[in-house]
């Protein structure tokens, strides 16, 4: 009994989490493309967060701006640029290719071909050069192999 | 590669990151991150026809800002900060600055009595009920302070409290700037 309150109380919280989003649309499609734009536009307000995932009231004046316009038959691209208009590019996070956006682009592209021709230098350079053994330190470590740990005969004696 | 290179290379190259990215920091040192220019720099304040707060019978539109400089104001009666940079407002009016409120998703009759209580620093305020013009601005959080040339075109955007501060280091020497510069063009 005690908890019933508890247990209502989060009821209403689902409730009204659910409520936020409902809205109704002509076709699956309509619906499959809001939810597509809230999700790769940016909220202006607390930034880092996309629309979809945004409770701000600025987010949500932004949401139904999309919806109508959805309901309007707009395209895609024409909501795009309608919000871009008034929020610049940061309101996507798929900005358009330009100077600015070059190293956003390009950047983690240019870093693993950089890292890539790295290797590939360091693949192609010869080993170290090393002595190669002569005949009787050869047979010392032939012994030294098969077990038989002795120093080679002809070496100089021990001090 | 030569082993005097190679060390060179070594030993340099953290050298050459660390400057790059202290020179990258110490430029944006005190800068907020999250500032957004206006999207509508050197354009058109955006087409509107909303009433006067004041006045609900009288309509006002971009002509406002035609021939003189002037400053828009984005303000509401929830916004905690516009309280704070209210007195400012008042006193930036009263040494001539021309502005104008826009009165951003609020109640008209709160709104009304907030300029009575407090003074009112506005030439004239639109009243945007819908917040149509707010988003048409691309306001992202209330308060803020365009400011408009004789033209009617965006100069420049402040976000945030104005207070004394931000008046006369951030936009005061915009405002003159721009003063300046229609009064060359007469």
């Amino acid at each position: 009994m005690k908890y019933l309150g508890i247990v209502l109380g989060l009821l209403l919280t689902v409730t009204a989490q659910a409520a936020i989003d409902v809205r109704e649309f002509r076709s699956p499609v309509d619906e499959a493309r809001y939810r597509a734009l809230i999700d790769e536009l940016r909220c202006p307000k607390c930034q880092n967060t996309n629309l979809a995932g945004s409770d701000a009231g600025l987010a949500d004046d932004l949401k139904d701006r999309v919806y109508e316009q959805i309901q309007a038959g707009r395209s895609d691209g024409e909501i795009r640029d309608y919000l871009v208009v008034r929020y610049g590019d940061f309101i996507s996070y798929k900005p358009p290719m330009k100077a600015s956006t070059l190293l956003l682009w390009w950047g983690p592209a240019l870093l693993l071909v950089s890292v890539g021709f790295v290797l590939w230098r360091r693949s192609l350079r010869k080993p170290a050069r090393v002595n190669p053994l002569n005949a009787d330190e050869q047979a010392h470590l032939q012994r030294l192999l098969t077990g038989s740990a002795q120093p080679p005969i002809d070496s100089e004696p021990r001090a | 590669m030569k082993p005097s290179l190679r060390k060179g290379f070594i030993f340099g190259l953290p050298l050459v990151l660390f400057l790059a990215l202290a020179v990258l920091l110490a430029s944006r040192n005190g800068e907020d991150p999250s500032y957004l220019p206006s999207a509508r720099l050197q354009q058109p304040v955006p087409a509107f026809s909303l009433s006067s707060l004041e006045d609900p019978e009288r309509m006002l539109d971009p002509s406002i800002f035609q021939g003189q400089v002037s400053l828009l104001n984005v303000w509401a009666t929830w916004c905690v900060s516009c309280l704070v940079e209210h007195p400012v407002l008042l006193n930036m009016a009263a040494d001539g600055v021309r502005i104008i409120g826009v009165n951003y998703k609020d109640d008209r009759q709160a709104a009304q009595a907030y300029l009575r209580e407090r003074g009112n620093p506005f030439a004239e305020t639109v009243f945007d009920e819908r917040g149509d013009l707010g988003l048409d601005l691309g306001v992202y959080g209330a308060p803020e302070t365009y400011l408009i040339d004789a033209q009617g075109r965006i100069r420049y955007r402040a976000v945030g409290v104005l207070d004394a501060k931000a008046w006369l280091q951030e936009l005061k020497p915009r405002y003159d700037a721009v003063r300046a510069e229609s009064a060359g063009a007469k």
